[in-house]
């Protein structure tokens, strides 16, 4: 869509988009293009020299086991988040739509948590389930579970997951709710004039409808997972134990920072960037086609 | 309501009031810690009402910081004043270049025009994440490193904003351009005195999303602060959650964690209507 009208102007047009482009080149489009260079060259071992070795360091990434190992607890991870996250999601959106009586008190009090950092959501969940202090490690401890995940890579992973999930649901719960009031009522009226009960008008009608907002919140959860619950990782877990819950942004972090892996880091995150730009595709491409419903 | 099943509806209140307690509990539970004072807190399990020492606790916690577990960092109140400023001028500073660049493409034909825009667009792509270590090293280099401007002018390229705008721009009728024209307006004119009072709904909605982003930063400024004086509240309560451990005043990180998330909070609850309306709108 274009507009008809607009205004002449030379200079002026430049000036506007100028501060704009100019961050987006410096802090964006540089660094990307410098991890792109870095990723094909192999620092020297003091420093300087260094050495252009085609794309040794992705063969190297892909070959080594703890990369493996990293994508294979970000897959386990994401889905767990993302499916989780969805599914009470649009339970509790599917009983607040129902209820009249005090259903704008019910949306406040659940759409909060968005305004929590992922890294404080992970404070409050590993302070709960911390083995010495936390009250939900205590009643599990009490019931003889043996919960300690300072040392449980698997209790660890759940604790990541339950904490990403908690910072998700709100921002799901938003655009469920959102997507379930723009169901036309007449629909769900005719169905069950025709004796369709609710469980059945939901899976028949109310589902289905809802499945551009499903696939939307599909999307961003995954890159919600992948990418924006660092914060969780670091503060809770730092990745470990023994690397159980170190999912692709932390070894990028880990490997580049700690590590001073600069060729493999950068080839870290190519691989990154190029899952964030086929997620992007992926989603826009729905978006266009939505339009033309 | 279509018909009436007096059951349903009573299991719909049960489980969406159950969503909301499991949904607070954790947070209840931070404020009970940090009303108890330190020995309360040493082993499980710890109370689960309130406790007396509440007022001291969020005193030392604002004033004097954390103490021994604080790894060095500063009181909360400086680094709560370093999340505001932060999140404001990220906020602030969004909105603006992100309206001016999408006025400029959608009211201007120049060339380069579509290049601009796809530039902006792939900003979207990249979060700061996937690109740290390089990104790192153009702020250090740029001396930017313990800044103000280092925390927040890597992070103010916004392509959904420009999107925003663009998008409302494109339903705002020709007919109000053409008569401002006609009553003489130039491009600055028309943008300051018509296009701009239009937007004060996105502009509002885009402030709440852009400063609850820029105060829950956590990778970039625990990247480019060293210097105590410019740590945010987020990034140091994983510092001290980190060390706890060994010095065990969970009273006070707690504390710490309440006050943390209390500002955002506050902004979205009192903002809520046009937040969940700029939230919808922005991403569709």
């Amino acid at each position: 869509m274009e507009k008809r009208v607009v205004f002449k102007g030379k200079l002026l047009p430049y000036l506007l988009v100028a501060p704009q482009i100019a961050v987006t080149l410096i802090f964006f489009i540089w660094p990307a293009a410098q991890a792109l260079k870095q990723s094909v060259f192999i620092e020297g071992a003091f420093g300087g020299n260094a050495q252009f070795v085609w794309l040794d360091n992705f063969i190297e990434l892909f070959s080594d086991p703890g990369y493996l190992h990293s994508a294979r607890v970000t897959v386990v991870f994401s889905a767990a988040v993302t499916f989780f996250g969805l599914a009470i999601a649009l339970l509790l959106a599917v009983m607040a739509d129902r209820v009249i009586r005090g259903a704008t008190v019910y949306k406040t009090l659940l759409i909060w948590p968005y305004a929590v950092a992922p890294a404080v959501a992970g404070v409050l969940w590993g302070f709960l389930f911390n083995p010495t202090v936390g009250n939900l490690a205590y009643i599990l401890n009490k019931l003889g579970y043996d919960w300690n995940y300072f040392v449980n890579g698997g209790q660890a992973l759940v604790l990541v997951i339950i904490a990403a999930c908690w910072s998700q649901i709100s921002y799901n719960f938003i655009f469920f709710l959102a997507g379930l009031q723009s169901i036309p009522r007449s629909l769900i009226e005719a169905a069950a004039i025709d004796g369709a009960g609710p469980g059945r008008r939901f899976w028949t009608i109310v589902f289905p409808l809802l499945s551009p907002t499903t696939f939307f919140l599909l999307v961003v959860n995954v890159v919600h997972a992948f990418f924006q619950t660092f914060g969780i990782i670091h503060a809770v877990t730092q990745g470990g134990p023994a690397n159980a819950t170190e999912i692709l942004v932390f070894k990028v972090y880990n490997d580049g920072f700690r590590g001073l892996d600069l060729g493999g880091s950068a080839a870290q995150s190519v691989v990154l960037m190029i899952i964030v730009i086929a997620l992007t595709v992926l989603q826009f491409r729905f978006i266009e086609r939505r339009v033309h419903y | 309501m279509i018909e009436n099943r007096p059951w349903l509806t009573f299991l719909s209140h049960a489980i969406v009031l159950l969503g909301i307690v499991v949904v607070a509990f954790p947070v209840y539970i931070t404020f009970v810690a940090s009303t108890h004072d330190q020995v309360t807190l040493l082993q499980a399990p710890i109370p689960m009402l309130p406790g007396d020492h509440m007022v001291e606790n969020y005193r030392q916690v604002l004033f004097e910081g954390v103490g021994a577990a604080s790894a060095g960092a500063p009181p909360v109140l400086l680094m709560m004043f370093n999340s505001l400023i932060m999140a404001v001028v990220i906020a602030v500073g969004k909105i603006a270049i992100s309206i001016i660049a999408a006025y400029a493409i959608v009211y201007f034909r120049f060339p380069l025009r579509m290049t601009f825009f796809w530039m902006i667009f792939i900003t979207l792509m990249l979060p700061v994440e996937v690109r740290i270590l390089p990104t790192y090293e153009v702020v250090a280099n740029l001396g930017m490193l313990n800044s103000y401007a280092g925390l927040t002018i890597p992070l103010i390229a916004s392509a959904t904003a420009t999107f925003l705008f663009r998008q409302f721009f494109l339903t705002v009728p020709d007919e109000l351009t053409e008569a401002a024209r006609i009553d003489g307006a130039g491009p600055l004119r028309f943008f300051w005195d018509v296009l701009l009072p239009l937007s004060r709904t996105s502009i509002a909605a885009l402030f709440v999303i852009q400063f609850i982003y820029g105060w829950n930063q956590y990778l970039w400024p625990l990247l480019i602060t060293t210097d105590e004086s410019y740590y945010t509240v987020v990034m140091a309560i994983s510092r001290m959650m980190n060390v706890v451990d060994a010095a065990a005043s969970w009273n006070l990180v707690m504390t710490c964690t309440l006050l943390a998330m209390i500002p955002p909070v506050i902004v979205v609850v009192l903002m809520q209507h046009w937040f969940v309306k700029g939230l919808v709108e922005t991403e569709k």
